[in-house]
């Protein structure tokens, strides 16, 4: 049987109540928000605050224990398949294979993502052409600079033309010429109408970010755009403002 | 679905191809236990160093000793000893085995009187010591039917050594070590591969792809079952040029049993992989997990039959016994699928078990 | 005499030149950072101080030992706490600081009063009996830290210490260190984050095995003599966009959900409205601000036009 999905285009993630418990401790505690396409969303929060088992059941990859959310208009109990079609996942540190060439890279996860050959073999071109590879083709993928590597990273996260884009730490430890040259790709894709989730410890990535979420013990404490937030704490920057929010919880542990 | 298939194969041999160390492993370790268990441990006796107190010396007993030193088995290092110097030759290791010939050897072997000649061994060894002992009954045997013909032996041993005939121990190794080489091989190579990519991360990266389990488990698995058959094909035939053991039963219905082994010992791989958080975790427990009961358990070097009950029945969910019985029969007896339909029959049920069960978890752990 | 002296370094591995001819000093009681993005050669040079690795060419004098030849005179002396560090998972808090003490050859008696010092000033106290494995990110770093003064050093060496922290306890962390340097010892530290450069009394700023720039925070952020102004928009990119493409100003960069303008001719904020509003780019807020280690760093990167 077919059914027809209508994707709700002003909302591509819609959360409501969504709580996760791992045994008896709530990791995630009944969390709302909206998030709407061409955004660029921050997700905040100590470590161990939820962050990441509210990602991952966004991901699929964690059926939650109660709640509500859509992602790209489809529901999170029973079509996470159609949800990892419809997202791409960055994590700088992690997404490549080192010891596979940069084309090897793209031809695999092209094909992970079911992509027939001609597509591949266009997706690749693209690619190379965008990112000015061509030389590098072949190299290994150890052998590149950091901040190819990301750039790297993020296009094969787009092979399959993702509507929502899920960014970690995408900027840690690269240099402060090439993390703008990212954010400048990011918001150019927030154009397209792409939704763009950031999880971080970084603040100087959450002030790009358009509407910042600050996550403290399980619950979302703050949501707002940055410049909002910042006024309400009287703060130079997120780091204040992060610091004033998290310290007023019990802690990190 | 085929294609996400082929990328994560096509993958996995990138991987296997970039690390030439690990290949080189993969390769050489068969061969180098191979010859390890085919020459250094062997449990055939030869040249055992014996003493001879010849007390009798006399013409029958000279020929009685002429005999025995005309066979493979015993080289006489002491000969004419003093029946007082004996425990100074065991405790110098002069000797391993020492025979004494009574004074009435002669007399006695005229009046068809029954001969007792004394036997000492150094039991410090049991199986060496148990060894002799047999071999030397068998001579005695041989001897007496020879010397005293008319005496009247209602019924005689007269064993013959099928399938084996020289009693080569490597007949009996070569096939065991495919059984454990093979299942310690590809249980480490599938463990690794995964855990190897939960600890980089990029396990990650695939668990958001519309990836399903069964494509992981097939892609990664598919690639090191080639593995293992390439690595079974080189202990054959090191087995069968070099060893000379022969290969006397269908070659088919042993590449058959070879692939359907290799995957047990893939899903054994699977199931460590899903209690390892780090390569080395996954490298112990692949690592006991094949080789204890392998070794142990199957008949590999201890007869099944001889041990006590419970582990008779523990050997029966070993998968190595049963191949064991496959593979040697194949090999060494040349029989085919009519004989061995039983003992197929056991190693798929396991496999089977082994591959679902370590699906099952595979998958949990991912949702986890 | 500065604990700390490396002379015109250079180290390659294979093709790669990971340190090209860098020269710095440590100085007595002073926090030193070395600032850079991975890959920059912050832990081939660190390796170097500590022995681990020999350098290609150059020298370092530690204590004004040259340390080639005197392995084992830089190894007691220095406190040194590897990058991503992480303890022995499986023994308690006390457990790793004994272990640490008795490695260092630490009489057990002056062990007990070090620990009660370490227990105090890391507030680790009431954690002495929780295994390593089970603290948390900021609690481990301070263990580890922890660790190392068992042997109360009095030149310590951090590699990028606060890595994967989140900022709260990267903030306390920075405290301890600030306490060491005040009970007088030489602490020299490398970090990817640039809010952690202002803490430190003396900078050096690390690109492709070089250094860029090495001065005190504000004697570094007065080499921008020109205005800096920010421009909030909510669209920054395409500020950005228009901004760097129209070419009248000599820099533009992007911070955050703005960007941070160089008026060198020094216009005025009336005029760069104007200048602005021709473009038809929308902003909601410009102010001239303070011109902050970052935009230093984004100066030189351009300047040696890496």
């Amino acid at each position: 049987m077919e059914t027809v999905k209508i994707k709700n285009n002003s909302h591509s993630v819609i959360v409501e109540a969504l709580t996760k418990k791992f045994g008896g401790f709530t990791a995630v505690n009944n969390i709302s928000f909206r998030v709407s396409g061409g955004e660029i969303f921050g997700f905040l929060g100590a470590n161990g605050a939820g962050k990441t088992t509210a990602i991952r059941m966004l991901c699929g990859l964690l059926m939650p224990t109660s709640g509500q959310a859509t992602v790209a208009g489809f529901d999170v109990y029973t079509e996470y398949e159609k949800i990892k079609m419809n997202i791409g996942y960055m994590s700088q540190k992690f997404s490549l294979y080192e010891d596979l060439t940069v084309r090897e890279n793209i031809e695999f996860y092209g094909g992970v993502y079911g992509l027939s050959r001609k597509e591949i073999r266009e997706k690749t071109d693209y690619l190379m052409d965008y990112l000015k590879l061509w030389d590098h083709a072949d190299d290994l993928t150890k052998s590149l600079p950091l901040g190819w590597k990301q750039r790297m990273a993020l296009s094969t996260a787009l092979l399959h033309d993702p509507d929502i884009i899920f960014l970690d730490e995408p900027t840690s430890g690269v240099d402060p010429v090439s993390r703008r040259n990212f954010w400048l790709l990011i918001y150019e894709l927030a154009e397209q109408g792409k939704t763009i989730f950031v999880t971080t410890h970084f603040m100087d990535e959450a002030e790009y970010c358009h509407r910042l979420s600050i996550m403290r013990d399980g619950l979302i404490v703050e949501l707002d755009k940055p410049g909002v937030l910042k006024k309400k704490y009287n703060a130079e920057n997120m780091q204040d403002v992060f610091m004033k929010i998290v310290r007023g919880g019990k802690g990190q542990d | 679905m085929n294609l996400i298939l082929l990328s994560i194969i096509k993958k996995e041999f990138h991987h296997i191809l970039r690390d030439p160390q690990t290949l080189t492993i993969i390769i050489f370790m068969p061969v180098m236990m191979l010859f390890l268990f085919g020459y250094a441990i062997t449990l055939e006796m030869k040249q055992i160093e014996t003493a001879i107190i010849d007390e009798a010396k006399s013409n029958e007993s000279r020929a009685f000793i002429e005999q025995l030193m005309a066979t493979d088995f015993f080289r006489i290092t002491s000969a004419d000893v003093k029946s007082n110097q004996i425990e100074t030759i065991f405790k110098e290791r002069k000797a391993r085995c020492a025979l004494i010939i009574p004074y009435d050897f002669s007399s006695a072997l005229q009046r068809n009187k029954k001969v007792k000649i004394q036997l000492l061994v150094d039991a410090s060894d049991p199986n060496a010591a148990n060894f002799i002992n047999n071999y030397v009954n068998q001579l005695n045997l041989k001897f007496n039917l020879k010397n005293n013909a008319d005496v009247f032996i209602p019924f005689s041993f007269e064993p013959v050594m099928l399938y084996n005939p020289d009693l080569k121990s490597y007949y009996f190794f070569v096939p065991g070590l495919i059984a454990v080489i093979l299942l310690l091989i590809s249980a480490l190579l599938t463990s690794i591969a995964i855990v190897r990519e939960k600890e980089r991360g990029t396990m990650e990266q695939i668990l958001v792809s519309p990836v399903s389990p069964i494509q992981i488990i097939i892609g990664k698995t598919l690639p090191y079952t080639a593995l293992g058959f390439l690595d079974s094909i080189i202990i054959l035939l090191f087995g069968c040029l070099w060893f000379g053991v022969p290969l006397n039963g269908p070659v088919l219905l042993l590449g058959f049993s070879l692939i359907l082994y290799i995957i047990t010992g893939l899903s054994f791989g699977l199931l460590v992989s899903t209690i390892s958080k780090t390569q080395q975790v996954a490298m112990l427990a692949a690592l006991l997990a094949t080789i204890l009961p392998t070794i142990m358990l199957s008949g590999f070097i201890f007869p099944v039959a001889s041990m006590p009950l419970i582990f008779q029945y523990l050997s029966l969910i070993v998968p190595a016994t049963h191949f064991l019985e496959i593979i040697r029969g194949i090999m060494l007896k040349g029989i085919g699928l009519k004989e061995l339909y039983i003992q197929l029959g056991y190693l798929f049920i396991l496999t089977a078990f082994l591959i679902a069960l370590s699906i099952k978890k595979f998958s949990r752990n991912l949702e986890g | 005499m500065n604990p700390i002296i490396i002379e015109n370094l250079y180290k390659t591995y294979g093709k790669v030149t990971a340190v090209n001819g860098v020269n710095l000093e440590v100085r007595p009681s002073e926090i030193f950072g070395l600032i850079g993005p991975d890959g920059a050669g912050k832990t081939t040079i660190i390796r170097i101080i500590v022995s681990l690795l020999n350098p290609d060419r150059g020298q370092v004098l530690f204590k004004g030992t040259p340390i080639a030849g005197n392995m084992s005179f830089v190894r007691t002396q220095v406190g040194y706490m590897p990058q991503r560090f992480s303890l022995y998972q499986d023994l308690t808090v006390e457990e790793n600081l004994d272990f640490f003490g008795d490695l260092f050859n630490v009489p057990k008696n002056i062990q007990v009063n070090r620990k009660n010092n370490l227990y105090e000033f890391s507030r680790l106290g009431p954690f002495k009996s929780r295994r390593a494995g089970a603290l948390s990110g900021g609690m481990k770093q301070k263990l580890a830290l922890s660790c190392m003064l068992m042997h109360e050093p009095d030149v310590i060496v951090l590699d990028e210490p606060t890595f994967g922290v989140d900022p709260v306890s990267r903030s306390e962390f920075w405290e301890i260190l600030k306490s060491l340097a005040k009970k007088g010892a030489s602490i020299l530290v490398t970090t990817a984050y640039m809010d952690e450069a202002a803490l430190c009394d003396r900078v050096a700023f690390i690109f492709n095995g070089r250094i860029l720039g090495m001065d005190s925070p504000d004697k570094l952020v007065s080499q921008i003599r020109d205005s800096i102004y920010l421009v909030n928009s909510d669209a920054p990119h395409l500020l950005f966009d228009r901004v760097s493409k129209s070419g009248k100003f000599k820099g533009c960069e992007l911070f955050g959900d703005g960007v941070h303008l160089t008026d060198s001719d020094e216009a005025g904020i009336e005029t760069i409205k104007d200048i602005l509003n021709t473009m038809a780019v929308s902003y909601h807020k410009i102010k001239k601000i303070d011109p902050g280690l970052e935009d230093v760093f984004l100066k030189l990167m351009n300047e040696n036009s890496l």
